[in-house]
């Protein structure tokens, strides 16, 4: 016993390859005899009425018309297989992956990957929200690398992707390690039990990478960008990375690393972290004097922001407090030249916490702006800000940026000491140390100290030895951490 | 909902392709946008078309897109009959009207091959007794110009059409809309290419006296010809219809030859007819062109929609129609298309693009369907053969949907890209290709190339624009 369903489709036309080929799918469909997929010629009726596959429906099709035929044990399977088969004539056609051409928009891309569920987005800036937006719709979560974004278009992103109940990490964020996966601007560092959120990229390099040089490691490192902190953006990435930190269960100990937030905004911060179970460190940089709920520890730096975070509860150790032997105190000033902005902005602080003058294009609480006639005071540069990177790359890619300025300070007769950062890890330049020490090749035989550290680990591509080694080389005084080589640069100059 | 850790890192990454590789180089899943300025760089305008793909109004757009490419789509064009312009268009029964192809256009504006194939036609129809008065008739203001478009009527070229021409009648049985357009008259010396000559015209004299009640009456008598599946077999042929029409003109003379046959009484205007057919790989052209017109008008007006319902160019204007916008035109300067050219000629005897021909990629034809017409690719100057399908994945990205009816066996079936989103196109900064003959630029010369022509962004921000008006 078998019943047998005919469904005509009317006015479709398909090859005879392809038909065979869906006939031979429906055929293996549960309880069918068989089945067959032809276009209604009277030749093509007249096989389907010998195989037993034709009724009155499909009797009456014309040439153009395509006859499903379908045969099967039962009613309600004979009539599955042939909707089947009717379904299948207008489904998305599977597509051989081998075929696709590169992809040349976000929809092209979910076309190939539609299991997509990040997007990393380093267009140039006026255009980053534009692609985010399609992004979060698309059910991704965003990390957006370009700056140059607006305020307005930052928080009517993040709005969107709160009511979505997606992450947007960014805009301008460098940094990120989501699932061990290091995104954009990071380091090969081990799996553990340190979360990270950062509002600055290279802050969280510092902290991540000084935590694996002590051989513990990060669960995450989530990126929020500069300004989510803000008054208008209101801390939205933040508390979104609060919320799946304090719910993850690898992590343990949950790092914030941030300029100083706006004070309402440090408030409805501070007490979503009053509400977790888990231990904090907050390193506002520039900002010690907040009242912390019981479950936090503040952190002056980032070095003390990776103590603390690996158990350390004060007396957070700056080392390089005394020159070491043999070398004589300078008169003059220090120029800072920082591909990273936080690298500046913490050597700010440990040179402003020793009553240095500090002066930056990007001042920290107790530095100032940079004033025309600087001669006579600390000029620490953040290179990555966007005065400095419109329409050019940023100095963690093409360290040449700044080239020039090191040149400059080295025949500077004013400066006494020029300190550096060397960020390596993905994303970073193939051999920044090597940048440095061929501008270093051709010295002035009186010249500044040059003091850097280098931010990265033994698993980077571009290996933190073998930099620190092209530095000292190049006649470069290596410190252990950002702010011990600025905690080295006050005790050498007098 | 699952948050970032919770589900796989599967990236796609948009703008540096070295982050793409490193993710790459520590094993992450990645899929590399080789990204480029929307909008042609225009910020502003790429915010316009992301607003427009909001939450709330960009569901809603998407909604009543569907609406209008299911519209399209579900169209039933059946060839019914051939019969005078003026049987099919009430308007040349009211005075002396002459219809061009492309957006509106005064006589002082038209390229060299438009001019010339309206003396042609002027002289045709017997309102001037040669060209020079032909042209002065034309200069005076007497005669009245207007678009095919406003007429439910297409022409490829110059598209000129005037009372007494035959036009192929395309019906949409699902709709009950009817659309016109001439009859193809080969190649070369042709009034499409602006000729203008004794030859030309004695052509057309033939064509409406002998091929087109021809047709008509083989038509009539068996019942119509239904298109749709006629183009589904062409597609497997290696046609895309616009710029090579080889296989459906050979399947549109084994449809009609029977009933010709049996139609015609007189031998030799039955031979000569089959002749004409047979002799001229661009005949199924125009009928293609009548299809889209019937298939596209049922798409207009649906409010609010950024669906394209019409693309044309008159050879100094390209405008563009849109569903939510209705009748309104929207129009920017012609581009030159990039392709190859017979021996003899180059670039500098081309006039820029032309025809209402574009049409045809309105429903997913042409340029959308290159992937079908691998042999189209190399005459039309754009490239290898093996890129054919990278056409129609890039015009994929700006379209609705896919063409479940007309695919493309080797693009794995996919269907043809149906359906030009307005906000997709200004987003992506991908204009939609459409592939087309190359007139030259004195009239009476005729055909001197083909190639490949984009058209113009600025017609596509302009309906962004007028919709974001209208959305507000």
């Amino acid at each position: 016993m078998s019943v047998l369903v005919n469904v005509v489709r009317r006015s479709f036309y398909l090859d005879s390859v392809a038909l065979m080929r869906l006939s031979r799918q429906i055929a293996g469909m549960p309880g069918v005899v068989e089945a067959a997929l032809m276009m209604g010629t009277p030749a093509n009726r007249q096989i389907m009425q010998e195989a037993h596959l034709l009724d009155a429906e499909g009797q009456g099709a014309a040439g153009n018309d395509l006859i499903i035929g379908v045969r099967a044990q039962t009613q309600p399977e004979a009539d599955a297989a042939a909707n089947a088969a009717f379904e299948a004539l207008d489904a998305p056609r599977e597509k051989a992956a081998a075929a696709e051409g590169t992809a040349k928009s976000l929809g092209a891309a979910l076309n190939q990957m539609p299991d997509a569920s990040f997007a990393l987005i380093s267009v140039p800036g006026e255009f980053a929200a534009v692609e985010a937006h399609k992004a979060i719709r698309a059910g991704l979560d965003v990390m957006i690398f370009s700056d140059n974004v607006s305020y307005d278009d930052e928080v009517r992103l993040k709005q969107e992707a709160q009511a979505l109940g997606r992450l947007v990490m960014g805009p301008d964020c460098g940094t990120a390690i989501i699932n061990g996966t290091p995104l954009a601007f990071a380091n090969v560092v081990p799996r553990g039990d340190i979360g990270i959120i950062g509002a600055s990229g290279t802050g969280t390099q510092e902290v991540t990478c000084l935590i694996a040089q002590a051989g513990r490691g990060i669960s995450q490192a989530i990126g929020v960008g500069g300004r989510d902190l803000s008054q208008k953006v209101g801390g939205i990435s933040t508390l979104t990375a609060i919320d799946i930190l304090d719910s993850d269960p690898e992590t343990q100990h949950i790092v914030l690393i941030s300029k100083p937030p706006h004070p309402d905004v440090a408030k409805i911060v501070l007490d979503r972290v009053a509400r977790s179970a888990k231990p904090f460190t907050i390193c506002f940089l520039g900002d010690t004097e907040r009242e912390l709920p019981e479950n936090a520890t503040a952190a002056p730096t980032l070095g003390a922001a990776a103590q603390s975070a690996m158990g350390q509860k004060k007396n957070f150790r700056i080392v390089g407090r005394s020159a070491p032997p043999g070398m004589l105190r300078k008169k003059g000033v220090i120029v800072g030249l920082f591909a990273g902005g936080t690298l500046c902005a913490e050597a700010q602080l440990v040179l402003a916490s020793r009553k240095h003058n500090v002066t930056s294009n990007a001042p920290v609480p107790g530095a100032s702006p940079l004033v025309a006639d600087g001669a006579n005071v600390d000029r620490l540069l953040d290179l990555g800000a966007d005065e400095y990177t419109k329409g050019r790359p940023h100095p963690m890619i093409d360290p040449s940026v700044r080239d020039d300025m090191l040149r400059q300070s080295m025949n500077d007769t004013n400066v006494a000491i020029i300190l550096l950062d060397c960020v390596i890890g993905y994303g970073a330049h193939a051999d920044p140390a090597g940048q440095v020490a061929a501008v270093l090749a051709d010295m002035p035989k009186k010249h500044p100290y040059l003091i850097a550290s280098v931010t990265g680990t033994e698993e980077d591509p571009q290996v933190r030895s073998r930099q620190i080694a092209t530095l000292k080389q190049a006649g470069v005084l290596v410190a252990d951490s950002n702010a011990d080589a600025a905690a080295l640069a006050a005790a050498l100059v007098s | 909902m699952a948050n970032v850790f919770e589900r796989d890192l599967k990236i796609v990454n948009i703008g540096l392709r070295s982050f793409a590789d490193e993710l790459t180089s520590v094993g992450a899943a990645v899929t590399h946008v080789e990204w480029s300025p929307p909008a042609n760089g225009d910020p502003a305008l790429a915010q316009l078309a992301t607003q427009l793909r909001a939450p709330g109004i960009g569901a809603e757009i998407d909604a009543v897109n569907t609406v209008a490419v299911e519209r399209i789509l579900a169209a039933e064009p059946v060839l019914v009959d051939v019969i005078p312009a003026e049987q099919a268009i009430p308007a040349f029964r009211e005075g002396q009207v002459l219809l061009h192809s492309g957006p509106p256009i005064t006589w002082d504006r038209m390229c060299g091959p438009m001019q010339g194939a309206i003396c042609g036609a002027l002289v045709f129809e017997g309102w001037a007794t040669d060209l020079d008065v032909a042209a002065k008739l034309a200069a005076s203001g007497a005669i009245t110009f207007a678009p095919n478009h406003h007429y439910d009527a297409v022409g490829p070229m110059t598209g000129i059409i005037t009372r007494s021409m035959p036009v192929l009648v395309v019906e949409n049985k699902k709709f009950g809309n009817r659309a016109y357009c001439t009859i193809n008259e080969g190649l070369g010396k042709v009034m499409r290419f602006g000729g203008n000559d004794a030859e030309v015209l004695a052509r057309l004299a033939w064509t409406r006296d002998v091929l087109g009640p021809a047709l008509g009456a083989a038509l009539r008598e068996r019942d119509g010809m239904p298109l749709k599946v006629i183009i589904a077999k062409g597609l497997g042929m290696g046609d895309e219809m616009h710029q090579r029409n080889v296989a459906c003109t050979g399947l549109f003379l084994r449809e009609i030859a029977p009933a010709l046959a049996r139609t015609c009484a007189d031998a030799e205007k039955l031979a000569a007819a089959l002749a004409f057919i047979s002799g001229n790989d661009q005949f199924f052209l125009n009928v293609a062109m009548a299809m889209g017109k019937a298939m596209t008008d049922p798409a207009r007006g649906v409010s609010r929609s950024s669906v394209v319902t019409a693309m044309c160019r008159n050879g100094t204007d390209f405008g563009i129609r849109v569903s939510g916008t209705g009748d309104r035109w929207f129009v920017a300067p012609v581009e030159m298309p990039e392709g190859l050219y017979f021996p003899g000629y180059s670039a500098a005897d081309a006039n820029p693009d032309m025809g209402d021909s574009a049409i045809v990629e309105t429903v997913g034809l042409g340029g959308f369907a290159m992937g079908a017409s691998p042999a189209v690719v190399g005459f039309v100057g754009a490239g290898s053969a093996s890129s054919a399908a990278d056409f129609t994945r890039a015009m994929r990205e700006i379209t609705v949907t896919e063409n479940s009816e007309w695919s493309i066996a080797a693009m794995d079936y996919a269907g043809v890209p149906t359906g030009i989103d307005v906000r997709l196109v200004v987003e992506s900064g991908i204009a939609p290709t459409i592939n087309t003959g190359i007139a030259h630029r004195q009239p009476g010369v005729g055909q001197v190339g083909a190639g490949v022509v984009r058209a113009p962004m600025a017609c596509f921000t302009q309906a962004l624009a007028a919709l974001a008006e209208e959305a507000r």
